[in-house]
């Protein structure tokens, strides 16, 4: 691959030469990684796009159907249903989830002791596989022997089926999502507020501020900008949830219908009823979601995201 | 004083609700993992086990082979770590210091690949895969991290924050462009490089449905996907299913605990750089 390793025996070599050698060397260096992207993730991004179009099912040859994938998606009360589970999911989890992250962020810049160890506990999560996080939450939630009911029970309340109820199910899911992404997000917004200048803090206390008024007046402006990634990063990735769910319900629970998402439904069709056209209408349909959502985020950020340049 | 001693006091108070809530779950899950199944499912709770013996952890491996999916598992995070650290510092050595023609559009198809979300790429992956023949093996699971985007990005913002003294001296010294990024310019990156490589562990790692897809024989299962499979077959002991998830999460712990500065700052500046 980077084969040629002579020296530059002639500084004074023709600019021209010298320049064709650069090039070279950086289409050398880039190749690996532009190929891969070509190939794994554009070339897939048209074939996605290209399938949503036709009918591919199994292991017949693709035929050309124009629209129709989009048709039936506009009218398929599952789609709909699993579009709008994963935006009662975000909405439970991404104020929820950013919120207490960034209290914790603000209690971990105070100074004092320990402080590693609480992170180090915050942070446990984030790097536990979702599958087996999943199991672990299934056995928490246990309907008759789970520790949650367990610890109800002896205050002799007999708590809910959580899984099993279609109401509380989802709520149940939203919590094993917070909990495992809480880390995560406090480690960018601890580093965000460790670059707030500690002045600004001194200058309103002596203003007589309180520390209610120093969070929302001082730190949420001038974290911002690493809130507003954070944010949006949560928003994405709560829209594409899917391991937790999977593991936790199968198409036979009594509460799926109100659990399922869009990428359990695109898992579905795709790989185990083998729709493969109907599959990339699903996942594309989810893309422009994304797409929408994230270009409102971008529109409203100019009203409460401060930039100091 | 004492009023910023009443302060940390609250400060402390509510970290440690907190890290109590975010750690039962673990506690709970090890010691169920210890129990018998007629403690696990004793009313009102046994909290503690009768007895610590590894039972559980030992019928589950029977089960299943947890040392064969830990080793996928562990050939698949070290293959993409190794393909991306070292490409990602290749391509983003050139996007940030050399100049050659396209450069700005090569560089957006890069980054285009950060804007989409990643399930659109799942099936058409899985037929390249399909298609080469490679279905059930390693060399399914390492493919699609091969290469990483963020890798290229991050690091990118790494080697245009190196000051051109360096590698410019290196030049004048007659070393040729892949000794000045080998020789001079990697070991300045040495910290982002680390970040890249524990980024593409962790999501690695993480990663369930990709495995679940490729590969359906069980001795090429990774540790997320083979759990799919434990709880199919054994959905209702949890003392065993506990085992079976610990397994999947103390190694990943164990790294964390070894490389928390490193862990702790490579999600920092994925925020902060990206």
């Amino acid at each position: 691959m980077v084969g040629k390793k002579k020296k530059i025996k002639n500084p004074g070599l023709t600019l021209k030469k010298r320049n064709v050698k650069t090039w070279a060397y950086a289409y050398a260096f880039v190749a690996p990684t532009v190929i891969g992207v070509a190939v794994l993730n554009l070339w897939a991004v048209i074939q996605s796009i290209y399938y949503s179009f036709h009918e591919a099912k199994g292991f017949a040859e693709l035929k050309f159907v124009g629209l129709d994938n989009y048709i039936k998606l506009a009218g398929d009360m599952e789609v709909w249903r699993s579009l709008k589970n994963v935006l009662i999911y975000a909405v439970i989890t991404v104020p929820i989830g950013v919120f207490l992250s960034l209290l914790l962020a603000t209690l971990l810049n105070v100074k004092i002791k320990g402080k590693g160890i609480f992170r180090c506990i915050y942070f446990l999560p984030v790097v536990s596989a979702p599958a087996a996080v999943a199991l672990v939450w299934k056995w928490l939630y246990n309907k008759d022997f789970g520790l949650f009911n367990q610890i109800l029970s002896v205050f002799g309340i007999t708590g809910p089926d959580w899984l099993g109820n279609p109401s509380l199910a989802m709520a149940a899911v939203a919590v094993v999502g917070i909990w495992s992404m809480l880390g995560y997000n406090m480690i960018i917004l601890l580093a965000g507020l460790q670059d707030v200048p500690r002045g600004l803090y001194e200058a309103a206390e002596i203003d007589g501020a309180g520390p209610v008024a120093k969070f929302f007046k001082i730190t949420i402006p001038m974290v911002s900008p690493t809130l507003f990634f954070v944010i949006v990063t949560t928003v994405i990735s709560s829209l594409q949830v899917f391991d937790t769910i999977y593991m936790m319900f199968k198409p036979s629970s009594p509460s799926f219908k109100s659990v399922e998402s869009i990428v359990y439904l695109f898992y579905r069709y795709t790989f185990q009823k083998y729709n493969r056209g109907y599959g990339s209408a699903i996942v594309v349909f989810l893309f422009v979601i994304i797409m929408i959502l994230t270009l409102i985020q971008n529109k409203l950020q100019k009203k409460w995201v401060h930039y100091n340049d | 004083m004492k009023v910023k001693n009443k302060k940390n006091a609250a400060v402390y108070i509510a970290l440690i609700i907190m890290a109590f809530i975010m750690i039962l779950p673990f506690v709970w899950s090890v010691l169920t993992s210890f129990k018998t199944q007629a403690e696990a499912l004793r009313i009102p709770p046994q909290i503690l086990p009768s007895s610590w013996s590894f039972k559980n952890y030992k019928a589950v491996s029977e089960v299943l082979p947890f040392a064969t999916f830990f080793m996928n598992t562990f050939l698949m995070v070290v293959f993409r770590v190794l393909g991306s650290v070292f490409f990602s510092a290749l391509a983003a050595y050139a996007f940030a210091r050399l100049e050659f023609p396209f450069k700005n559009f090569l560089f957006v198809i890069v980054l285009l690949q950060m804007m989409v979300p990643g399930q659109i790429f799942i099936l058409p992956q899985y037929m390249i895969v399909s298609k080469l023949g490679w279905l059930d093996s390693i060399k399914a699971l390492v493919l699609p991290g091969i290469v990483s985007t963020f890798g290229t990005f991050l690091l990118r913002q790494f080697f245009m924050g190196i000051p051109r003294d360096l590698e410019e001296a290196s030049v004048l010294d007659g070393c040729s462009i892949w000794k000045t990024f080998w020789k001079v310019m990697l070991p300045l990156t040495k910290s982002g490089l680390v970040s890249v490589a524990i980024f593409t562990a962790l999501f690695a790692w993480k990663d369930m449905m990709w495995p679940l897809i490729v590969n359906m024989s069980i001795d090429k299962m990774t540790l997320s996907s083979g759990l799919v499979n434990l709880m199919g077959q054994y959905s209702v002991d949890y003392p065993q299913l506990m085992a079976g998830s610990l397994i999947a999460i103390v190694p990943m712990v164990i790294l964390f605990l070894l490389f928390q500065k490193q862990f702790v700052e490579g999600i920092a500046t994925s925020g902060t750089k990206g």
